[in-house]
């Protein structure tokens, strides 16, 4: 839609048609701001009822106006140290992991393909379509034997697991896009697959390494299942902090939310930031 | 500017035809791939192995007997069990509500987005943002603030239409499950969908507009046609997601009231942690991988047709 026709119309006829236009287009943006408010809403309300006391937060009619204290949120800071560590090392570390075997496995899917490229991604993709939950009994089993239950190192294993399918596919789409002519420019200088690699390949693909990077750390930021199941003191993470902020009995409805929020944050950050990777990533590389 | 991958691997002189290629080459090629394919076997085929084993096995955590084989007993158990039978459809049920419902929804934000007017990155962001809430928290802070019969703000927001303190999550546990999955998944889809939208060619929308072609009917037979594979990505990345969801029901609802949410992620849970069943959950386990196989050849066929692999001598 030009600003050209639009001129014409007007021209032949003023005002209403014009009118009619314009009013229609603010009408549609107002509705679709009503519609992106009312799906937030949730999020919103955790954010409001985390600066409740506890309470405001159990009323009925529920609280608009109180008096917002960060008393909640002093709690969960104080309570969630150990959590917040065992998250942030599992999700770093599987994510250094997956970008360590991911990016020589997309290499060997594209730039200097293998026999049977195709075959292997499909392999990879399929592995994220067997759910692990089938099983879950024999991990539990394999890693009690491998004196591996409880430990960090476990999360980061299977973390990286998870995410190297995705991550194969989305690198490899980053590198599908180094032009041709630098990486024939290389060889002719003699330069031999390391070098072609670290001087040619990664300094193009880096911000798709990043974009990468973010979407694995979503993931495993976010993974609940396999942390429930195999874990419960020594690595247990953020999610199972927000479960133990749950008491059998009394108010925590504010506490809950201010745990929730401050779980949630990193992650509505980071994918703020990266709103534009964001589709590529979780298209594993399909749209650009 | 988004566009489906053609797949074209620049090959030029760089790939040359493998058939050619001395055993050296063939070898320098598969290196770098190996550690991650190695990986990937051993962590992700092993236990599905250690899984098919065990099902052949009676083994109990809580029992001091080592295994033993029982042969098939596990499985005519497994077929036998209507709760294994109900999660398993169960779980069909919600992955179709879910994807279908928030495939729509993700179709009707997307065509919102896809207008200029003011603000309108702040409604993306807005929009995209249950997707990035962590599964856990979603799940509490709707079963909690949201959702409570007593002080949850739904019943509130609700009161006008005549709507007095229902209690969501016993009288409608699946509906609230499958909502939350909705609300989780839909910016997904609508992302893939604006994608979608605006890849699409400016000028064969304004040839059709210059037509007289109403926005219906070329959103019908030009839109959707261009969508398709986007669509289809969108479908096929959500089921595969959405299927193995656990958080929201395990935190929502616990599975109950009864079974009523209880889907096959949650059954196989409570196999191995309150039924200490390894043997029964195995069994189930593999009959599951069976059933995924299934689906998954077609889904693979998909993925090749969505992602148009060029059909190059590589």
């Amino acid at each position: 839609m030009t600003a050209v026709p639009t001129r014409l119309v007007r021209n032949r006829e003023p005002g209403p048609q014009r009118f009619r236009e314009l009013s229609g287009q603010v009408g549609w943006g107002i509705f679709t701001w009503v519609v992106g408010i009312a799906f937030f809403l949730p999020v919103l309300w955790m954010l409001i009822t985390a600066f409740k006391p506890e309470s405001a937060a159990e009323t009925w009619p529920p609280k608009f106006t109180f008096s917002p204290t960060l008393a909640e949120f002093r709690l969960v800071f104080s309570g969630m140290g150990p959590f917040l560590t065992h998250s942030v090392i599992a999700t770093i570390g599987s994510t250094i992991l997956v970008l360590l075997l991911g990016v020589p496995a997309a290499y060997a899917l594209s730039v200097h393909p293998v026999k049977h490229w195709r075959d292997g991604l499909f392999f990879f993709i399929s592995t994220k379509m067997l759910p692990i939950v089938a099983a879950i009994g024999p991990l539990y089993v394999i890693a009690l034997k491998l004196h591996l239950l409880d430990s960090i190192w476990l999360l980061i294993i299977l973390y990286t697991a998870m995410n190297l399918p995705l991550a194969i596919w989305m690198i490899r789409s980053f590198m599908l896009e180094v032009p041709k002519e630098l990486l024939e420019a290389a060889r002719l200088d003699g330069a031999g697959r390391i070098r072609e690699i670290t001087g040619v390949i990664l300094p193009v693909v880096s911000p798709g390494l990043v974009s990468t990077a973010l979407i694995c750390v979503i993931f495993a930021w976010n993974e609940l299942f396999l942390a429930l199941n195999l874990t419960t003191v020594n690595a247990a993470t953020m999610p199972m902090y927000l479960i133990s902020s749950v008491p059998q009995e009394g108010l925590y409805i504010a506490h809950l939310s201010a745990a929730a929020t401050v779980a949630s944050v990193p992650v509505i950050a980071v994918g703020w930031i990266a709103q534009r990777s964001l589709v590529r990533g979780l298209s594993m590389g399909a749209i650009k | 500017m988004a566009v489906v991958e053609t797949g074209a691997v620049p090959t030029g002189k760089v790939g040359l035809r493998p058939h050619r290629e001395s055993r050296r080459e063939g070898w320098q090629r598969r290196l770098p791939l190996l550690p991650a394919l190695i990986y990937v076997v051993i962590v992700t085929q092993v236990p599905f192995v250690v899984t098919l084993w065990y099902s052949f096995q009676n083994y109990f955590f809580d029992v001091p007997a080592p295994a033993h084989f029982t042969g098939f007993s596990n499985y005519t158990q497994a077929f036998t069990n209507a709760a294994f039978r109900g999660s398993l459809l169960r779980s069909v049920e919600m992955t179709v509500i879910a994807v279908i419902v928030s495939m729509l929804l993700g179709v009707a934000f997307a065509v919102l987005l896809d207008r200029k007017f003011l603000g309108r990155s702040i409604v993306r962001t807005l929009i995209i943002t249950p997707f990035l809430v962590m599964p856990a928290a979603a799940a509490l802070v709707w079963a909690g603030p949201m959702l409570d019969p007593n002080f949850g703000l739904l019943n509130w927001l609700l009161e006008p239409f005549g709507v007095n303190h229902v209690a969501w999550l016993s009288t409608h546990a699946l509906g609230a499950v499958i909502v939350v999955m909705i609300w989780q998944w839909t910016p997904f889809m609508t992302l893939i969908v604006l994608a979608g939208l605006q890849s699409q060619p400016a000028d064969t929308l304004e040839a059709a507009k210059v037509d007289g072609a109403g926005a219906f009917a070329t959103f019908g037979e030009l839109t959707i046609p261009h969508l398709r594979p986007y669509i289809e990505l969108g479908i096929l990345l959500g089921s595969i997601y959405l299927v193995n969801v656990f958080d929201q029901v395990r935190l929502m609802t616990n599975g109950g009231p009864g079974t009523a949410t209880t889907n096959l992620p949650f059954y196989l849970y409570q196999q191995v942690n309150f039924a200490f069943d390894v043997g029964g959950a195995a069994a189930a386990g593999v009959i599951t991988v069976i059933l995924t196989i299934i689906v998954a050849t077609f889904a693979l066929r998909m993925f090749a047709r969505v992602f148009q692999f060029e059909e190059a001598g590589i």
